[in-house]
């Protein structure tokens, strides 16, 4: 009989949920009560709505425990491990048992994140046992050579999956075609966009897997040195990526003469980013690994021709290198199988927001927004209505309702104004406020600019007063026109993407959500109840009772009204804080 | 850029700043001398010692590596990792990324200000607390977030965020009245 394995899933969010509490409890039980099964951890197996997650395979299956805290997990491994009897109730996903949140799992193809949540990212071994390695053992065995990898590589259709969408391959041959004496590959982990979290999930659940892809990036293009530039908010990638790392040199994975290529010689490093957005940005990035202020450069000339220490050099990003060894062990054809004629493969998405089932997927491209919200996503929480969903973070933009059925691939998501991005999903209900949604942005972008460019640096200054007066009842007539001014001159004369790409959320909202920005500026009403300056506060006299708890409450004692009589509130004096509406047990408050 | 880092120093970590600890960052310098790119490193090794980045600090890994203290300050200013103050001993930093904004982190921030009686950026009086607001901690899916030290504290709502504050408060007491009976 094999022995049963128990496995706690330990990334970030897990973790952040309890997931190490839940290990250690079932750690603790193991050991007093000498219960024999083998407990390891994984990393992110996608259901971050169902964190912390416990799996126990036995001979039977795998079974997917959520929502477990520590007294659901005694509860798991008297009864399943011990007694041999699943706890239906508390299983999320089983290949035996049908779930209520089996959807969730239909209609995804997981090729980038094929390991996360199977492996534990601490273990080479695991890592080998599914296939890892085995296509630069395949290089090196076979002797393939740098341009049949290129070639591979082009014919897999596969695009920069960091959101610039360019194809992976044809940047390969430029840097491979450069001739230098020292070239470099580098993988861009500075995952700045608020709202995602695809690389952090793959750097944590598979590091292995962005490692072997810059290997063999770097064996393509003649690579003598890689980096990893990851973001410092990170601390559990770095360590995984750290100890994988080390895994790689003592397997001789990496060190000279790789797999007895002669002349093949590579070592990678990781460089902590020290927040800055820009960062992700090409030359941004590489002015930061020469230790300079992060601050985008002309192009020409490219990276490809003259990038770190003005050598020729390769980006990707966490995601585009994850799929490499895929590419290369089961051929191109296997990848281009998925997607659009232009857009093939997979993405992965970070699901967030008003959502029920919040958490990373990886969809075939050509997918429809509402498969994947309605589908995968579970729906918006309590039941409310979809607004509008956001993709591609500060740089993309707000999709509506109405496109909802637009395919996932790079041209039908350009075409709406938005931007695929690096996978960031952002999902909002009638309760988000569009005019504040780009505020938001803006305030991102206008401090996270580097300053270097003056339309980029003044210009979103410009652009985020005239909002934030617009979200405080200020908005005056005219502004949407200067909002949308302002916007295309930062557009075309800014250097970098940052610049180029920071006005799509305010004017994506303008395009499809200009009435709720005429709301905001003629009538001083926010029709999502959002921002608090525009809203009013009064009592409905057949519901007040008189019971001073409004009274009470209010800051800045502006409620009149003697105890058992009806309340009303001085509208002159109100800040609209919605101390009072939050506070009345009677729902006697109205606000509009 | 970024966190506006408001200079109110309550006494107790100015007299902290007077004296910093140097004598660290020697093998820091041995350790990064001559090599190319070495000066985000240095910084992020001497801020993780002292918990920010002294004036004497610029002027010592200056002289130990020939960077000029000009091209250390441009770049000491233009990461928001880059501290040069002290600050508290706990560092609350609560998410205001897309998701956490979609659901409501201002409110979290407020209870916070409220509680520790700071506003954002500050520290407390009594040095224990730092309240940042930061873009994007990369947990989404369990928004609002805030991260203390290296745990991350998730799905908050006002009253649980304060009540993680009061805890760690409650343990720091602790610890101090444990080391002030072992020093008597």
């Amino acid at each position: 009989m094999e022995t049963t394995k128990v496995i706690v899933g330990l990334g970030s969010c897990g973790i952040a949920a309890g997931g190490n509490k839940v290990y250690n409890k079932i750690k603790e039980m193991k050991e007093l009560e000498n219960i024999d099964f083998i407990l390891d951890k994984t990393s992110c197996v996608g259901m971050c709505f169902r964190e912390p997650l416990v799996e126990i395979i036995d001979e039977t299956g795998a079974y997917l425990y959520g929502d477990i805290d520590e007294k659901k997990a005694i509860e798991i491994i008297d009864q399943h491990v011990q007694k041999l009897t699943p706890v239906k109730e508390y299983i999320v996903h089983s290949d035996l048992y049908e779930t209520r949140d089996d959807n969730f799992f239909k209609g995804q193809v997981k090729i980038a994140l094929r390991d996360c949540g199977f492996i534990n990212p601490e273990n080479l071994d695991e890592y080998e046992a599914r296939n890892g390695y085995v296509a630069l053992k395949n290089i090196a065995e076979k002797g393939i050579s740098q341009e049949d990898i290129i070639q591979n590589v082009l014919d897999s259709g596969l695009r920069g999956r960091g959101g610039g969408g360019f194809p992976t391959g044809l940047k390969w041959r430029f840097a491979l075609n450069s001739e230098a004496d020292e070239k470099y590959v580098i993988c861009n982990a500075d995952e700045g966009d608020p709202g995602a979290f695809m690389d952090r999930s793959l750097l944590e659940g598979d590091p292995h897997a962005v490692i072997e892809g810059m290997i063999i990036a770097a064996f393509a293009i003649g690579a003598t040195g890689g980096v990893i530039y990851c973001r410092a908010e990170y601390p559990l990638a770095i360590d995984r990526l750290n100890i994988a790392l080390e895994q790689a040199r003592k397997a001789g994975y990496l060190g000279s003469d790789i797999l007895g290529i002669t002349g093949f010689n590579l070592d990678i490093y990781v460089k902590e980013g020290a927040g800055a957005f820009v960062c992700g940005e090409e030359t941004a990035l590489m002015a930061s690994v020469e230790g300079k202020r992060g601050m985008p450069n002309k192009r020409p000339p490219f990276p490809a021709e003259a990038g770190l220490w003005g050598k020729p050099t390769n980006i990707n990003n966490v995601e585009t290198f994850a799929n490499i060894p895929w590419i290369i062990v089961n051929g191109p054809d296997a990848y281009a199988a998925y997607g659009t004629e232009k857009s093939k493969g997979t993405k992965v998405f970070a699901l967030t927001g008003k959502i029920k089932n919040g958490g990373l997927v990886e969809v075939p491209m050509g997918i429809t927004i509402r498969e994947v919200i309605f589908n995968l996503g579970g729906g918006i929480q309590d039941d409310k209505r979809f607004k509008a969903v956001q993709l591609g973070g500060p740089s993309g933009g707000c999709i509506p309702e109405h496109l909802i059925d637009t395919p996932i691939d790079y041209d039908s998501v350009n075409a709406t104004g938005a931007i695929m991005g690096s996978g960031g999903m952002v999902v909002m209900d009638e309760t988000t406020c569009m005019v504040d949604m780009a505020r938001f942005f803006l305030d991102f972008t206008q401090k996270e600019s580097c300053g270097k460019c003056t339309f980029c640096r003044i210009g979103t200054k410009r652009m985020l007063e005239i909002l934030t007066r617009i979200c405080n009842a200020e908005g005056e007539e005219g502004d949407i026109e200067k909002l949308e001014e302002l916007a295309y001159h930062i557009k075309d004369a800014s250097l970098c993407g940052l610049g180029q790409t920071a006005p799509n959320p305010v004017l994506t909202t303008i395009r499809y959500f200009r009435d709720e920005y005429e709301a905001h500026i003629r009538d001083k009403k926010c029709p999502a109840k959002s921002c608090k300056k525009l809203l009013t506060y009064e009592v409905i006299p057949e519901m007040c009772t008189g019971c001073t708890v409004c009274a009470k409450n209010c800051p800045v004692d502006t409620i009149r009204g003697a105890r058992k009589e009806l309340h009303f509130i001085e509208q002159d004096k109100c800040t609209h804080c919605g101390v009072c509406f939050s506070k009345c047990k009677f729902d006697a408050i109205r606000v509009y | 850029m970024r966190i506006q880092r408001i200079d109110n120093q309550p006494e107790i970590i100015s007299e902290q700043q007077e004296n910093p600890d140097l004598s660290g960052l020697k093998p820091l310098i041995e350790k990064y001398r001559n090599k190319k790119g070495n000066l985000i490193p240095l910084l992020q090794g001497t801020q993780e010692m002292l918990g920010y980045i002294p004036e004497e600090a610029f002027k010592m890994i200056s002289e130990g590596t020939g960077i000029n203290l000009s091209d250390m300050y441009g770049v000491a200013t233009f990461y928001s990792q880059f501290r040069l103050h002290p600050v508290g001993k706990n560092i609350i930093k609560v998410c205001h990324g897309t998701a956490c904004h979609v659901q409501n982190a201002s409110v979290i921030t407020d209870a916070l200000e409220e509680t520790l009686k700071v506003c954002d950026g500050e520290t407390t009086e009594d040095g224990l607390f730092t309240l940042e607001s930061v873009a994007c901690l990369g947990c989404c899916s369990l928004a609002p977030v805030m991260m203390i030290g290296d745990e991350t504290y998730g799905k908050l709502t006002s009253k649980s965020a304060v009540k993680v504050i009061r805890e760690i408060r409650i343990q720091e007491k602790k610890e101090q009245a444990e080391s002030s009976i072992k020093k008597d």
